[in-house]
């Protein structure tokens, strides 16, 4: 007997197709990418030196020279937002990535081992930590160890772990009641192996997706840390300080706060759209509707 | 009923506007960006304190007018014995502090012993050291007997440190303080303002003003909004000289741009390494564009200084030309002291503008000679714990604001750990004379001493900028001391 070809093999849904078919997606990202290409390129090459001061050519609007204009030191604007988003890109992406490595595997746990003390304390010291205001710690801990990218790193890092745990354990909670979990508790596997092998890559999705949004937290962040003096030092640029930097000369000179300010808008714009984007593509139930 | 409403919010307006419109108003609201942590400007050192209560609160046997001059306060004239050593001071009659007592000679008595007695919390004790006794003639006249000659004894006891305080008042000075001056105090809410009324029973010509209050606005951001708004009437120090033009093309404003005795300097720590060496102190000094600064951190207003003196003063003289701007000389003197490839250091900076802006310039020029500098910004209260009392730091940026203060490089314990006898002899001399051609004179040795020594690299002299409504008239221009004097000042109709 022989059976379509179509029926026998499920219809493939390609990531790259399901993505253009995304426009939230497609967008997000295009904007997203933009700014980490000017990261990128930052590390190569950029129109001025960042550091070099030229306070003859101080406040220059836009002009041919100076895509962005400069600044009250005679700086590039342009050069200075591409090497800001290395710093934004940088600090968030670490601290997501602190976030994940602690927040998964203890989320994990306290679902592999779910009603016991372990459970318990694994997510009432997670609910300690989310009680704070996340910015509030981040002041707090670069309060205490000095200010510096390194330690907005681990600040914003710390109120990311939380997040994931949590996130992890619920969903984790749902997969441990599966048939199949059932099966490979029945073949002898271990709890620690059943989560890496059968838990981890089934609620993957959402991990990417919320580290996605977590990530434009994170931006945010870090431009309001180095807006209140806290994030990246001088005389590194970065987008929180040259938007503390141009308050008082937004009247003559507002180009300085538009730029960087459009910088992080359009980067916190960009991965939210993404990530929105990456959920409606990831979901299963969505997929199967459309 | 809808005209009847119309009608009533018409009287109601016309009532509102009626008093502003006829006659000039009596009070004035004036920005100030720190608040001062107490009242007394007999114990604390913060410039706040003065700049509330100096001229205005409290007085002293001697002032400064507005030009740096010293003239009579308290006391309405004084005889000095040929030796130099006796100061017999008449007082003023009918001088009555604000709980309504006499002053009389034995409240200076009081005053001057309280400043330089052994457990005497005076920030400027240096300014009594030469004083001996202090008598009582009679009600009206005080005498001062000094140890030795002192030539700034009168200019000494102009500052707000020297001013005079009642005994049974004192103590309650720091939180209510009670002065003899054209204005007492009547409000005080923290973090947000002090007020003062006039003084019904001065002495002197009374304050044209009924109340001042004083608010405190750090943020530059809020003191152009308060000041555009019309909240304040007057910002006599401006802390975002950017603004200044905006104010400028303003017909509502008025901008002042005068001096202070802010001696901005970049202090190194003359008793660690590798500042411990005068060459790399030198190269320091060659490494900096003084006209990058003044353009870059205040937008142009401030003269370069040469060495720690305030230009307007007439024994300055002019030694920017010893630390001229040559990154080259620099490099060369870098790999004379033994440091070819330049070394790493910190540059602390305290929260003004002036430090925050100019240590950015600063680190920037120094990275072109090869001299890392890694920038730590630090509050006022870890400044002067850190730096300024634990003399632990590389560099750092602060205006000294202290009128004629070049003598506490002479000082042992000061933060720029610089000790130099022959500096210190020109101090001692300078103390001994009196005959004003021979102390300009030293002066000039004095300033030529530390600028030859490379002890700070001396950047500019602090500008005063102030921006007032137009039709506020009689505010200080020019701040010899820190003092927001408001005797005098009143609106133009």
């Amino acid at each position: 007997m022989s059976v379509p070809a179509d029926r026998t093999r499920p219809k493939r849904t390609g990531f790259l197709s399901a993505a253009v078919r995304t426009p939230a997606f497609a967008i997000g990202f295009a904007l997203s990418a933009v700014f980490l290409l000017a990261a990128v390129v930052s590390f190569a090459w950029t129109p001025y030196d960042v550091t070099a001061m030229n306070i003859a050519d101080k406040l220059q609007p836009p002009s041919a020279a100076h895509w962005f204009g400069t600044d009250h030191f005679g700086r590039d604007v342009f050069s200075m937002v591409m090497v800001g988003a290395r710093a934004s890109i940088a600090v968030a992406l670490v601290a997501v990535g602190i976030g994940v490595a602690a927040g998964v595997p203890l989320g994990l746990a306290a679902a592999a081992r779910r009603g016991s003390l372990l459970d318990e304390i694994i997510m009432r010291t997670n609910d300690l930590v989310f009680a704070f205001p996340a910015l509030l710690m981040a002041i707090m801990i670069t309060a205490i160890f000095g200010p510096g990218a390194v330690n907005a790193i681990v600040a914003i890092g710390i109120f990311n772990i939380p997040v994931f745990a949590r996130l992890s354990r619920g969903a984790a909670l749902s997969i441990w009641t599966r048939d199949y979990i059932m099966a490979a508790r029945v073949a002898g596997k271990k709890a620690a192996r059943i989560s890496l092998e059968h838990i981890l890559p089934n609620i993957a999705n959402i991990l990417v997706v919320q580290a996605t949004i977590q990530f434009s937290l994170g931006i945010l962040a870090e431009a309001g840390l180095a807006y209140v003096g806290l994030g990246t030092q001088p005389p590194l640029p970065s987008w929180g300080r040259m938007l503390a930097d141009s308050q008082t000369m937004i009247a003559f000179a507002p180009y300085l706060a538009i730029f960087p300010g459009m910088a992080i808008v359009c980067t916190v714009l960009g991965l939210n759209l993404m990530g929105d984007g990456l959920r409606d593509i990831l979901d299963p139930r969505l997929r199967r509707a459309r | 009923m809808t005209r009847t409403i119309m009608a009533l919010v018409l009287v109601g307006a016309g009532l509102a506007t009626a008093p502003a419109a006829f006659a000039a108003p009596t009070s004035a609201t004036i920005g100030m960006p720190l608040e001062p942590p107490t009242l007394d400007p007999t114990t604390g050192a913060a410039a706040a304190i003065d700049e509330v209560t100096y001229a205005n609160i409290f007085q002293g046997l001697t002032r400064f007018a507005e030009d740096g001059s010293i003239e009579p306060d308290l006391a309405r004239s004084w005889d000095i014995s040929k030796d130099g050593l006796v100061y017999t001071f008449h007082l003023h009659d009918g001088v009555t502090f604000h709980d309504g007592s006499k002053m009389t000679a034995s409240d200076v008595k009081f005053s001057l012993d309280r400043a330089r007695g052994k457990d005497s919390a005076n920030a400027q004790k240096e300014l009594f050291t030469d004083i001996a006794k202090v008598e009582v003639v009679d009600p009206l006249t005080a005498k001062v007997t000094l140890s030795q000659p002192d030539g700034s004894f009168l200019f000494d006891m102009a500052w707000g440190d020297a001013q005079i305080v009642s005994e049974k008042t004192a103590a309650g000075d720091a939180t209510h303080p009670i002065g003899t001056g054209p204005f007492e105090f009547d409000d005080w809410v923290r973090g947000d303002h002090i007020t003062l009324k006039r003084y019904a029973n001065y002495w002197g010509d009374p304050a044209k003003l009924e109340t001042v209050t004083f608010r405190f606005i750090s943020d530059p951001t809020a003191a152009f909004g308060a000041m555009m708004s019309g909240d304040l009437d007057a910002y006599p120090n401006y802390p975002a000289p950017e603004n200044l033009q905006q104010f400028q093309g303003d017909p509502r404003f008025k901008v002042m741009v005068g001096s202070t005795e802010g001696e901005t300097i970049l202090a190194m720590n003359n008793g660690r390494k590798p500042f411990k060496n005068k060459k790399v102190r030198e190269a320091v000094a060659h490494a900096i564009d003084r006209e990058a600064i003044i353009n870059g951190a205040y937008f142009g207003y401030g003269k370069p200084i040469g060495s720690h003196f305030a230009p307007q003063n007439p024994a300055y003289i002019d030694l920017t030309g010893l630390s001229k701007y040559d990154p080259q000389l620099s490099k060369k003197l870098l790999v004379e002291a033994g440091y070819p490839e330049g070394f790493k250091t910190t540059l602390k900076l305290p929260p003004p503008s002036y430090a925050r802006r100019g240590g950015e310039i600063v680190a920037a020029q120094l990275r072109q000679v090869g001299i890392d500098v890694k920038i730590v910004n630090v509050e006022w209260a870890q400044w002067l714990q850190t730096v300024f009392k634990d003399k632990d730091y590389d560099l750092t940026i602060v205006s000294h604001t202290e009128p004629m203060d070049i003598g506490i490089y002479a000082r042992d314990d000061y933060y720029f750990n610089y000790h130099s006898d022959r500096f210190k002899k020109i101090m001692a001399e300078l103390d001994r004379t009196t005959d004003p051609e021979k102390r300009t004179e030293l002066l000039k040795q004095a300033q030529k001493r530390i600028a030859e020594d490379y002890v700070n690299a001396f950047l500019f002299e602090l500008p005063k900028l102030g921006v007032a409504k137009k039709n506020l008239m009689g505010l200080w221009k020019n701040s010899p001391t820190p003092a927001n004097d408001l005797t005098e000042v009143h609106w133009r109709n």
